[in-house]
């Protein structure tokens, strides 16, 4: 039997192994016709070198701009002489952010609700794992159910709706024609709500289908199925429209996301279907390809516009984003049964879950450099820009948190972390310091083209940025120890189990210390937010800007 | 690239094969397990007392899935043998759970069978667990100044025991304690490496 393992675990390693090397050679050999041009796809003829940051003002953005300039490649510098004003191409770019605003509008106002709403949730479970007789009067605030409120609020409500809509906001800059089918977009986005909203209620008041992450019972979660798949229609009409000859890599990332969420969904939600410990492993199959087909596909689409784009740059290697983006597919998608090693699943899955799991450097390391090297030499530009700043953060951690994942899946760390709090510290790493930095980036970015408004108050920019970044490194370092410690002390038999309860006291005190900073930079974006939408705070100089000129009426 | 198909297909080359791996292989090899000999399916009190269990997320705090000796003390610490995917035949939805900021309930019935230790712990865990993070669950139990002959009252330590009246369990404490004192997973089962019953 151990024969049959190692030859199993030898042989999947094997195959992943050569089918990467397979990929290579074809990349080399110009099968994917891809090259250097298709990375210049987002921009504009001379438009390389020039940054746009319609979040700040127009004085800050000379000052970006000076720092770009001075750290040019020579490369670029003969093309990078800007557009005019009033040229075709940033017309075309206006009526593109246009053709896009309601559906992103729906689905980011959306989404910062649920961000307020998860985020207090949150909290309130983080305080009774410290006070537990806090709130115990009422079953529906019984931890057991806020938890999940939480957990379903901040990933279907905030995390998932803030990805469709930037990604719905991407599209036409990135096939350069307007988007077509936004009013699928919009049916979407009301369907999706009613979906997480009828969800979270029925999920307090003791309505579940029981399993993590897919608590949210079937009959209501045909809405987040419908709103989703409605989502893509836009994006292929769109597709079929489109008027570039390359697809950008974030356009792979979006597309192969839009299609994988709702067969990922089905698959795991039909009822009846499975059982026992089979109904476990599609529990997680489904829990870890939600982050790992869905969640981190738009945030990467996002961060590898987003960075090029602000910084008026192309991305480092486009090769290596193709690197990137397959192995991610293939790795990602089968590392989800590590969550179960130990437990009563068949030894073979384990070991090829284990294996991808630690596969899943290639892709990691691949995205990793190549974001990195297109800010290299650039990073006081992080000073200026917001969005930079959020996504430049998320997009390091994500390198850390799948390190430490592909970690995590090594059975003699497993041993000692698993069923600990190591593992919550780990998942927020994941959709915290990943995922929602860049969307917050994001959003910094794409409301001032959506409302053509600045932000009213950019000092409340810098404290969000600060609160949620002091209170997230309180949050997941003192989670980290906690759960380490917490493991040790179940690891030894000679002590108690209530050694490992009361070890983590403190450390869970410190999380929720972080969680109300967390919160409380939430509350101060939702209100920023709302001002801008509202048009409330000083007069500023008007539309927000666009390309390398002044908007028209600037 | 500038083929979308080549994406799509891609795309749904590589869901398709990890669904294949890790959703209909094993559905394959399990669907057919035969439970236990010595397990018993789970009375209509017993499942009302699960739902419960389920609705309330004990699972968020709870594992139901001892380890082996070579992965931790779980044996030592009495919470039962490495179990096989035969033990969870009747579970629906599964409850295996990944985090143990309680200890794991594969076999709290046969460590602690007392139906009155459990109704004072789930009204009040800390009167019986000094230290414990669990919460109460007090609406699940009713005060009344006299309880009606048949209804099961709750001992409580006196610091814990209200003013003016008696905790009595309501059913749905009752289905549940039925739930958590049925979960005996002790009988001896034949098991190869691959954690599959013979």
């Amino acid at each position: 039997m151990t024969y049959t393992i190692s030859v199993l675990l030898a042989l999947s390693f094997l195959i992943s192994v050569l089918g990467l090397f397979m990929f290579i050679w074809a990349l080399t050999h110009g099968l994917m016709r891809a090259g250097p041009d298709a990375a210049q796809v987002i921009f504009e003829k001379g438009e390389v070198g020039v940054v746009e940051e319609p979040a700040i003002s127009s004085r800050q953005r000379v000052a970006l701009q000076k720092i770009e300039s001075n750290s040019i490649d020579t490369y670029f510098s003969a093309d990078s002489q800007g557009i005019a004003a009033a040229s075709p191409e940033l017309e075309a770019r206006e009526a593109q952010d246009r053709s896009s605003r309601a559906a992103a509008f729906a689905f980011l106002t959306s989404s910062i609700l649920w961000l307020v709403l998860g985020s207090v949730a949150g909290l309130i479970a983080s305080q009774k794992l410290t006070s537990p007789d806090f709130l115990t009067q009422t079953a529906w605030l019984t931890f057991g159910r806020v938890r999940t409120a939480h957990l379903n609020m901040v990933i279907y409500g905030w995390a998932s709706m803030a990805g469709l809509g930037i990604a719905l906001w991407m599209l036409p800059r990135l096939l350069k024609t307007d988007l077509v089918g936004e009013r699928f977009a919009v049916a979407g986005a009301g369907l999706w709500n009613a979906g997480v909203a009828a969800g979270v209620v029925a999920i307090v008041s003791g309505w579940t289908d029981g399993l993590q992450w897919l608590e949210i019972p079937w009959q209501i979660g045909i809405l987040l199925a419908l709103g989703g798949a409605l989502c893509a229609v836009p994006l292929f009409l769109t597709l079929m429209q489109r008027k570039v000859d390359h697809l950008y890599v974030s356009v792979w990332y979006i597309s192969a996301a839009l299609v994988w969420f709702p067969i990922l969904y089905v698959v795991a939600k039909v009822p009846y279907v499975h059982f026992g410990v089979e109904q476990a492993i599609v529990n997680w199959w489904y829990a870890h390809n939600v982050l790992g087909l869905w969640l981190t596909p738009l945030g990467l689409g996002a961060a590898y516009y987003f960075i090029a784009k602000v910084l008026g740059r192309p991305i480092y290697s486009y090769n290596l984003s193709l690197i990137g983006f397959w192995a991610l597919a293939m790795f990602y998608s089968q590392a989800g049964i590590h969550h179960l090693i130990g437990g009563p699943v068949p030894n073979w899955l384990v070991s090829v879950s284990v294996v991808q799991s630690v596969m899943m450097i290639v892709p990691v390391l691949a995205v990793g450099v190549n974001q990195h090297m297109t800010v290299a030499g650039r990073f006081a530009t992080l000073r200026y820009s917001p969005t930079l700043r959020f996504v430049v953060l998320g997009a390091v951690l994500y390198t850390l948190v799948s390190l430490q994942g592909a970690l995590e899946a090594l059975p003699f760390f497993n041993r000692l972390v698993h069923f600990t709090q190591y593992k919550v510290a780990h998942a927020h790493l994941g959709l915290y310091g990943f995922f929602s930095m860049i969307m917050f980036g994001s959003i910094y970015f794409v409301m001032p083209r959506v409302l053509e408004r600045e932000w009213p108050y950019p000092k409340l920019i810098t404290w969000h940025f600060w609160l949620v970044v002091i209170g997230f490194a309180i949050y997941f370092v003192f989670l980290t120890i906690g759960g380490v410690l917490q493991g040790v002390a179940m690891l030894d038999a000679a002590r108690p189990f209530m050694d490992s309860v009361q070890v983590l006291m403190p450390y869970l005190w410190a999380r929720t210390l972080g969680g109300l900073l967390m919160t409380a930079g939430h509350f101060l974006f939702a209100y920023h937010f709302f001002a801008m939408v509202l048009d409330r705070g000083p007069a500023r100089s008007g539309r927000a800007f666009i390309g390398g000129a002044p908007s028209v009426g600037a | 690239m500038n083929k979308v198909l080549t994406i799509i297909i891609g795309a749904l080359i590589m869901l398709a094969m990890a669904t294949l791996v890790l959703v209909a292989l094993p559905y394959r090899q399990l669907k057919d397990e035969l439970p236990p000999e010595q397990l018993k399916p789970y009375t209509i009190a017993q499942l009302r007392g699960r739902d419960t269990y389920v609705s309330m997320g004990c699972v968020y705090c709870h594992s139901q899935q001892p380890r082996a000796a070579t992965l931790g003390p779980d044996g030592l610490r009495g919470w039962g043998r490495a179990p096989v995917s035969a033990d969870y035949v009747y579970d629906y939805p599964h409850l295996l759970g990944v985090s143990r900021t309680g200890p794991d309930l594969f076999n709290i019935g046969a460590r602690q069978p007392s139906v009155d230790w459990h109704l004072t712990h789930l009204y009040q865990p800390r009167s019986v667990t000094p230290g414990s993070v669990m919460p109460a669950y007090p609406f699940l139990f009713k005060v009344v100044g006299h309880p009606a002959p048949g209804e099961k009252v709750v001992t409580l330590p006196p610091p814990y025991a209200p003013p003016g009246g008696q905790v009595v369990a309501t059913q749905e404490a009752l289905d549940l304690v039925a739930y958590l004192t049925s979960l005996n997973h002790t009988y001896p089962v034949p098991t190869d490496e691959s954690g599959a019953t013979q």
